[in-house]
């Protein structure tokens, strides 16, 4: 039906890089993000452990990451994406902005969902003598449970996003395809087969994160 | 067993301050159930939460179990902290834990084996009637019943004093009874001493002994139930007896009545033994007058009954003084009514 050069092999390929990219840089940016999600709301005005200079020093920082178009951030930070995997092209340097585009992201998107723990459940908590850390742990966390699964799906699915503009700059997936044959050889059944992946993509990552924090809500 | 002397708090929001407290003393003894009751804005929940130490006095000191809070470190503060029960109006559950994992919380965080952890929460879950819900969640229960989980959660720990901020407040007049009744038997059971916020009346009237007033960060009065009751001073308390018990004669009576030249208005207040005392009765038997009773209301505060009569009486000066006299001697209140 269609001319096409691609091979299964690469679609494969290409679906297989997406995913560790989105996989990767997923899990390390949770890692940084969520502390920090976490730090913002304890230290916030009014927070269990109010931290006036930590949380003004925090907040805008995380602001003007998250003010950066991915691709801009990405050209930018090149040096220091060399300085740390010793190239700038290929999945592996792609992981690096990424990581910096997604932990500021997920550090907004976990202090929303924390918020929205009734403020009860806090005090609850302290006229039991809980200790900071057990607020967190015991209380906070378990409440917002079902709401962070949400939070980490939107990431996900930003991620995905993300990775396919990475493969602009040669950062390969399925992005990469798109541009280099989709695009500049006009390879339409490239174009077409890549836009069905990521809907697909998009789509499962979606349901099983509504199924999951269903799920947690005990709903 | 909680004591607070002279204290202050003061909230200061930028430019705006609020003094909630305006020097509070207060004394709460081992196994009261103690009743604090205003109208919204008085400085109630405020005050409650001083003494888990959730707010701290601007100025004052804070005394709880032979303490003073305002010298404890963090550590020992959440220490004294699990000794302090709180019940609240919005339950405050844990919607993502079981009924059982809501219960067993202050354990987990004291880090109690497992055991142990079980058969506490099943104990408490029995005391409050609720074993069959162990797996359920908040969401499934009604207020009362999440009311009941509320309590159990705040006895885990054992503690010596339970604070109750409005916590009937949320729920139908049956099952603020229930709760009532409830939190009578922990007093009795338990021997904790309960500290109760409210800003109905009944709720004092069913199960509290000792009971302040407040209003505008001031306590304004304060006292045993029954003499509260009996004999509210302030204004505002008056108000707040009205709305349980009417201890004034009705204005219909108050136009009828016949000013005679011979007879006097009394307010006759009778606690007690003596109410199942046929006291009218007698004290006209015993004298040469007549008695007319314009108003009369039984009310039951503490198992006991107070009685508030109005009693015209007429007859020699000489007789209704005797009367007065009888009627003192068998240890009821007496006041004249001028008007
Ligand atoms: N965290 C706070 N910051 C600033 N002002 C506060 C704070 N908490 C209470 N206040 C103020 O202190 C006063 C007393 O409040 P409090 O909550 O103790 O009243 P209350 O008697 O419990 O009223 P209610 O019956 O409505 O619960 C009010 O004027 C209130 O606005
Ligand atoms: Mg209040």
């Amino acid at each position: 039906m269609f001319e096409t050069v691609i091979t299964l092999d690469q679609f494969l390929q290409a679906s297989i890089d997406t995913l560790y990219m989105v996989g990767m840089s997923l899990l390390i940016g949770s890692l940084v993000g969520i502390p920090l999600g976490i730090a913002l709301v304890v230290t916030r005005p009014g927070g269990i452990l109010e931290n006036k200079i930590f949380y003004s020093i925090l907040n805008p920082i995380i602001n003007i990451v998250r003010s950066l178009p991915f691709i801009i951030l990405m050209v930018a930070i090149i040096p220091f994406t060399r300085m740390i995997v010793g190239t700038s092209i290929g999945t592996n340097a792609a992981i690096v902005p990424l990581i910096i585009f997604i932990s500021p992201f997920i550090a907004r998107l976990v202090e929303n969902s924390l918020l929205e723990v009734n403020p009860g459940i806090i005090e609850a908590a302290e006229s039991m003598g809980a200790t900071p850390f057990q607020i967190i742990w015991h209380f906070l966390l378990p409440e917002a449970f079902g709401s962070l699964i949400l939070s980490i799906t939107t990431a996900t699915i930003g991620l995905i996003g993300a990775t396919a503009m990475a493969g602009t700059v040669g950062g390969g997936g399925v992005g990469d395809l798109a541009i280099v044959y989709g695009y500049q050889r006009f390879d339409t059944f490239a174009m077409v087969t890549t836009v069905i992946i990521l809907v697909i993509f998009v789509q499962i990552i979606q349901s099983t994160g509504n199924a999951l924090a269903r799920k947690a809500r005990k709903e | 067993m909680i004591e607070m002397k002279s204290v202050y708090k003061t909230y200061k929001r930028k430019d705006v301050t609020t003094e909630a407290l305006k020097g509070i003393d207060l004394k709460v003894e081992e196994g009261d159930i103690f009743g604090v009751i205003g109208y919204s804005g008085a400085g109630k929940s405020t005050l409650v939460r001083l003494v888990n130490y959730l707010e701290r006095p601007t100025d004052g000191e804070v005394i709880v179990d032979g303490q003073v809070l305002n010298h404890l470190s963090d550590s020992q503060l959440r220490a004294m902290k699990k000794q302090i029960g709180m019940i609240f109006q919005h339950f405050n559950l844990l919607e993502s834990k079981t009924i059982f994992d809501n219960v067993a919380i202050p354990l987990v965080l004291a880090k109690k084996p497992k055991e142990e952890i079980k058969q506490r929460v099943m104990e408490l879950l029995d005391f409050v009637g609720l074993r069959e819900k162990a797996k359920s969640y908040p969401r499934e229960l009604s207020g009362g019943q999440k009311q009941r989980v509320g309590i159990a959660r705040a006895l885990a720990s054992n503690p010596k004093i339970l604070l109750c901020d409005e916590a009937t407040s949320a729920l139908d007049p049956q099952t603020t009874q229930s709760i009532l009744q409830l939190l009578k038997r922990v007093n009795q059971e338990y021997n904790i001493t309960i500290m109760i916020i409210t800003h109905e009346m009944s709720v004092i009237q069913e199960v509290c002994n000792r009971v302040a007033v407040m209003e505008a960060g001031e306590i304004i009065e304060e006292g045993s139930v029954l003499d509260v009751f009996g004999h509210p001073k302030h204004p505002t308390t008056k108000n707040f007896v009205k709305t349980v018990i009417h201890n004034s004669i009705p204005e219909s009576v108050k136009r009828s009545l016949k000013k005679t030249g011979n007879s006097k208005v009394f307010r006759v207040e009778v606690k007690g033994e003596v109410a199942s005392e046929p006291i009218v009765h007698q004290v006209m038997k015993a004298h040469d007058i007549e008695v007319n009773i314009l108003f009369a209301n039984m009310t039951e505060i503490q198992e006991t009954t107070l009685v508030i009569m109005y009693l015209q009486i007429a007859g020699e000066a000489s007789a209704i003084e005797k009367t007065v006299q009888l009627l003192k001697d068998k240890g009821a209140g007496v006041e004249e009514v001028v008007e």
